[in-house]
């Protein structure tokens, strides 16, 4: 108990620590900027897309109930909207874990940089 | 012996195995309230699915679907959905700037003390009435289970808020994040099960099962009725069953996002990335979790019927007659020891929020400003709490009864997560010119909006007529004020709108450069905490 606790001192220890200038720098140079862009163009729109795309699921059963009871194959069009919700979801989370796989690796640079400006850490 | 005690007695000693072993690995602070932040990714994503899927997703969804068709599969829908705003906005934020609470990327470069006294009050408010829901329904659905063993509705709360402090005192994080796991498998595989035992019923064929739903008959008011249950608008009706529709999915896709017993899951992993990745394998199990709930719903609506259900304990145990049904009383001990399960592993999770909460946002950082004035004191403060939080909770519980109408309860529990805890936080990690007065606003008006708006809605005043008797009577005898069940389509706007105003009526400027440290942190993972080492 007592190892863990002082591994745990250790640990806090290392944690990275840095001026606010050296926040200010960062969050200005153009690597940070770069992470930032590339982010945006991802996630505003995924975000975006998703909303719209599930409020129209309570929105047309809601307010056209007739028209979403048309029948297809065994289902209906409600059912299979819902339905696709579901694989929709599934698919925005694939490719939100592939563009940031490509975040990873702009923000390693980042932080390996600041580390290294830091006298190695 | 009964097989539903067998099987309750062999998941209770299992779980407290791993309390005692988790005991042994839960000092210091990080270790009891984060376990170590060493939990792995898929760990991690099976545990997030364990506190997730509670008995209103097992017992309530099956319920509602075999009572109402499509629009309690709506439901469904909205608590996989949600999980696109945790993994986009919320997770890695999370994770890279927090240390326990989702308090510590709000307190970061805002003033600590009114701002985690704010967060404090409405994680404690969410979590305990989440809590009393599933205590109550613990209760309710132990004593009906148990019957025949002479185990009252009084000793089952008793006996789930005992063993809920103990997990947590005694095990803290880690062995809560286990119970979760081995809760998470039970209930996926005994809901595979289930469905599969549906399919068969209608000989694989799905056609066949969809024809079923189409011809659904039970008595409505004496009369006997066929109806398409696969028709939306049997739940929700005119005038204002579709706003409300619209209402119940904002208040699901958003609170999510809020709802503290969550977002603290996020500091068990060790970096961003594995909150990522543990977010993508609760989504996986999650959504195939509510999709099955067409076999669990549609197939106690077809097979068990509506009617029978009505006369044997009504729509929360549609999935343990469902089991009753196709595989007779062994198969329906099995899968109400799997609901009792579930219930326990999320009251657990909930109770250590709350604690956490208390311990580290409320006494260490508002009364104490910041400094642990003795190693082990936060973790100390912790364990006392779970034990005043578990016996408030058993209290309540007890007070309100078995028929109390919990529904509302887990309901408020997501319209306050969306209304207060998620602006928010949204804005603190967004919006450079938030400040701590819009922190505070935005928290309160959220909270009051959606606690005030739900206490004049028709779940709890509606004028009953006299035949209509004990706990089945609505609060208030008087005609609704506000005609929608669920609040979040005007509460949510209320709480963003609270937080701008909050903001922009404050002459507080607040330091760009903590903004700009914030910014880094939380996009980079730049000085983020770290794993502990055993």
């Amino acid at each position: 108990m007592v190892n863990n606790v002082s591994k745990l001192k250790v640990a806090q220890q290392k944690q990275y620590q840095a001026s606010q200038s050296t926040w200010n720098a960062i969050a200005h140079s153009s690597a940070f900027k770069d992470l930032m862009a590339t982010k945006k163009a991802f996630i505003v729109p995924a975000f975006v897309f998703f909303v719209v795309y599930y409020v129209a699921l309570p929105v047309l059963v809601g307010y056209a109930p007739q028209f979403m009871s048309i029948r297809i194959g065994w289902v209906n069009l409600a059912y299979l909207f819902a339905l696709s919700q579901f694989f929709v979801s599934w698919i925005i989370a694939a490719l939100y874990v592939v563009a940031a796989n490509s975040f990873d690796h702009l923000s390693k640079d980042i932080v390996e940089k600041a580390q290294d400006n830091q006298g190695g850490n | 012996m009964s097989t539903s005690l067998f099987m309750f007695l062999l998941f209770i000693a299992v779980t407290l195995g791993i309390t005692y072993w988790a005991s042994k690995r839960s000092a210091g602070s990080s270790a009891y309230f984060a376990a170590g932040r060493q939990i792995k990714g898929w760990q991690n994503g099976v545990a997030v699915a364990g506190d997730y899927m509670s008995a209103a997703s097992f017992l309530g969804i099956a319920g509602i679907i075999a009572f109402f068709g499509y629009d309690g599969f709506m439901y469904s829908v909205g608590f996989l959905v949600a999980y696109l705003t945790v993994l986009l906005l919320i997770a890695e934020p999370l994770r890279n700037a927090g240390k326990y609470t989702m308090a510590d990327v709000l307190a970061y470069r805002l003033n600590p003390r009114p701002v985690r006294a704010m967060a404090a009050i409405s994680t404690l408010t969410v979590s305990i009435f989440y809590m009393i829901a599933q205590m109550v329904g613990a209760g309710a659905l132990v004593a009906l289970l148990l019957k025949d063993s002479g185990i009252s509705f009084r000793t089952a709360v008793i006996g789930v808020g005992v063993l809920m402090i103990v997990y947590v005192v005694f095990g803290g994080m880690l062995a809560t994040t286990w119970v979760q796991i081995i809760k998470a498998i039970l209930l996926m595989s005994g809901t595979l099960l289930l469905s599969i035992l549906v399919l068969a019923h209608f000989n694989f064929n799905l056609g066949d099962f969809f024809a079923a739903i189409g011809h659904v008959t039970y008595h409505d008011k004496g009369l006997l009725v066929v109806k398409d249950f696969l028709q939306p608008g049997l739940r929700f009706k005119p005038p204002y069953g579709a706003l409300d529709l619209v209402s119940l999915g904002l208040a699901l896709i958003f609170g999510t996002a809020g709802l503290p017993h969550i977002l603290v899951r996020f500091y068990t992993v060790p970096d961003a990335k594995t909150a990522r990745s543990s977010v993508v394998w609760a989504m996986a199990l999650i959504g195939v979790f509510y999709i099955l709930t067409t076999f669990l719903g549609f197939g106690a609506a077809t097979i068990v019927g509506r009617d029978y259900i009505v006369g044997h304990g009504g729509t929360n145990m549609s999935a343990p007659l469902l089991a009753q049904a196709l595989a007779g009383n062994i198969f329906f001990a099995f899968i109400s020891a799997i609901a009792f399960a579930t219930i326990l592993a999320v009251v657990a999770g909930l109770t250590i929020s709350a604690t956490t909460s208390f311990a580290h946002d409320f006494w260490t950082n508002v009364i104490h400003k910041g400094v642990e004035r003795r190693p082990g004191e936060e973790v100390l403060v912790a364990r006392i709490s779970a034990f005043v939080v578990g016996a408030a909770a058993i209290a309540i519980a007890v007070a309100l009864g078995p028929t109390a109408n919990v529904a509302f309860l887990v309901g408020l529990a997501f319209a306050v997560a969306a209304s207060a805890n998620l602006p928010v936080i949204v804005f603190s990690i967004f919006w450079r010119r938030f400040n701590t007065a819009g922190a505070v606003t935005g928290l309160a008006v959220g909270l009051l909006a959606s606690i005030g708006l739900i206490l004049v809605s028709p779940s709890l005043m509606a004028i009953d007529p006299p035949t209509v008797i004990g706990s089945a009577r609505h609060l208030i005898q008087a005609k609704a004020l506000f005609p929608l069940e669920n609040p979040g389509i005007v509460s949510i706007p209320l709480g963003f709108i609270g937080a701008i105003l909050g903001t922009l009526f404050s002459g507080e400027v607040t330091s760009e450069d903590k903004f700009n440290e914030l910014l880094v942190r939380s996009n980079t993972g730049l000085g983020a905490e770290r794993a502990t080492s055993h």
